[in-house]
């Protein structure tokens, strides 16, 4: 049987691969990428709890649908803007649209 | 070694490999097709985690729908940014140190924890579990309300994507 522990170090690997392309990806929709990857990592963490703490209830599943539903809009939404940025300004960096930056 | 663990350990390696390209190379088409071998990988997890119903999902929802969404994205925004230009920006190397820090951090928290080599309480699920989920979500005593408002936010994020998305051209006679 495999230990608890090896999913969490993974879904914990997976999440700091997710937080470095977020900071640093100069493409706004490889930080889009950089997410989904973080949402994964909560998608594995949240199933191997359910699996190993509390299998009989479904609430770990549960969660994990809230979380692929709301990252299923999160995309779409972000997807929209940044085609949106870019038919308006011809470029998808993220560090160029500052306009609301103070 | 059992089966398990050797399919897990070749699962874990393809995903973070695969996730490590997908932030790293500078073909964004290229990252886009890497995220999809990471999600089949964390597919087959699902699997492993006997949650079986959550790996069609992920593949239905996560490769047959985002992945396919952000190819157009990708494809439709190809010209903006030069592929062998910079892709990394200024932060890159505190970003590293950042996630690495964090990864220490977070690996080290989990191994000081007792719970952390627990194995699972009952060896199989039991197989009424997708019928459980699917009553529960139906049951107003269960998770009715939360299914309801998730579908509210999908239908909202809809109707938002089309209005941001869409060609704007009675607003273009103002400019």
């Amino acid at each position: 049987m495999i230990p608890l522990s090896w999913y969490l170090i993974l879904s914990a690997a997976l999440v700091c691969i997710g937080v470095f392309g977020v900071i640093s990806r100069r493409n706004a929709i490889a930080m889009l990428l950089g997410v989904e990857l973080i949402l994964n990592a909560v998608n594995i963490n949240l199933l191997a709890f359910w699996r190993y703490k509390d299998v009989s209830s479904v609430t770990g599943q549960v969660f994990t649908i809230m979380v692929i539903t709301a990252a299923a809009a999160e995309v779409a939404v972000g997807l929209a803007i940044f085609i949106a940025v870019y038919r308006n300004r011809r470029s998808i960096v993220a560090e160029d649209v500052a306009e609301l930056k103070g | 070694m059992i089966l398990d663990q050797v399919i897990f350990l070749v699962t874990a390696v393809v995903v973070l490999a695969a996730a490590v390209l997908v932030v790293s190379v500078p073909k964004m088409i290229h990252a886009a097709l890497w995220l999809i071998l990471a999600l089949a990988g964390v597919a087959v997890l699902f699997v492993l985690l006997q949650a079986g119903f959550f790996a069609v999902v992920q593949v239905i929802v996560y490769i047959g729908a985002i992945a396919v969404l952000v190819i157009f994205a990708v494809m439709l925004t190809r010209k903006a940014m030069v592929d062998d230009g910079p892709q990394l920006n200024r932060y890159s190397v505190m970003a590293g140190a950042v996630s690495l820090m964090m990864f220490a951090a977070l690996s080290g928290m989990l191994l000081s924890w007792d719970g952390a080599n627990a194995l699972p309480a009952n060896p199989a699920v039991h197989p009424d579990t997708i019928v459980n989920l699917g009553e529960s979500l139906t049951n107003p005593q269960g998770f009715l309300l939360p299914f309801e408002v998730a579908s509210i936010l999908l239908l909202a994020a809809l109707v938002g994507a089309i209005f941001i998305g869409r060609e704007q051209r009675a607003g273009r006679e103002e400019e």
